[in-house]
């Protein structure tokens, strides 16, 4: 099971810009390795991820093996109310992930 | 007079029109599959979008990536899509992020993986359907995408 670190500012007020960054533990596996033995070493990447803010979707993005292990991502939304932000991603195991954090608007 | 009057507007006029009609699709490449899948055969015009990543990598494995684009973020105008190409990755097409309104702000950072030395293109689609772009030339000293083998 994936796990994530989700980081957002402690408090923003109404109508603020807000920083979102996520980090997520996937090996992001490309697909062009081999392993000791020498045989290929299945492709596993995450490949769509979408971002929730009190249900209404914020940020979605398409991902590929082209980004590095460890997936790291940061973007912005306004801050409207107080509530969740709720992460969802998908990989090429058909693994779920999911996450979520707290965001507190003055 | 009215010659010359003419003439001066010609002259005016054709720097101009020369330079966007060279212009467009400046950093990519209307008969490149992925680009068509994307645009639809819309140009792709030069600015708006900065994509900033470093001159030199040490390693291809993980390379701070951020693509950011001028717009107001309302409902009438802004960024829809923003596609991430590295042109010589076994799969070029890096990601894609799909922006709204409610984002406020027109930027979005990651970390990459980069097969070599080579240029890094981005280009967003506007609200309008409008296409801009920008590119990068990255020095990559170790090539991600080996094993060693």
């Amino acid at each position: 099971m994936a796990q994530a670190r989700i980081l957002l500012p402690e408090r923003v007020r109404r109508g603020e810009l807000v920083e979102v960054r996520i980090v997520i533990q996937h090996p992001m596996e490309t697909g062009f390795r081999h392993d000791a033995f020498g045989s290929r070493i299945p492709r596993n990447a995450i490949h769509s991820l979408a971002c929730r803010y009190n249900g209404v979707e914020v940020f979605r993005a398409t991902l590929g093996t082209g980004i590095a292990p460890n997936p790291y991502l940061r973007f912005f939304t306004r801050a409207v109310e107080s509530g969740e932000l709720e992460f969802w991603w998908l990989d090429d195991d058909e693994v779920e992930g999911t996450a979520r954090a707290t965001i507190s608007v003055l | 007079m009215n010659r010359r009057r003419a003439f001066i507007a010609l002259a005016a006029l054709l720097p101009f029109g020369k330079r966007a009609s060279a212009q467009a699709n400046a950093h990519v490449s209307t008969t490149d599959p992925l680009i068509v899948s994307f645009t639809k055969g819309a140009s792709v015009m030069p600015g708006r979008v900065k994509l900033e990543l470093p001159n030199i990598a040490d390693t291809g494995y993980s390379v701070p990536m951020t693509v950011r684009v001028q717009s107001p973020m309302t409902e009438a105008d802004h960024v829809k899509t923003i596609l991430v190409m590295a042109e010589k990755n076994p799969l070029r097409d890096v990601c894609w992020f799909y922006l709204g309104p409610r984002a406020g702000k027109a930027e979005v950072s990651s970390r990459i993986r980069l097969n070599g030395t080579q240029r890094v293109v981005a280009v967003a689609q506007l609200a309008d359907g409008t296409f801009w772009s920008d590119a990068v030339h990255i020095d990559v000293r170790e090539a991600a995408c080996t094993d060693g083998n």
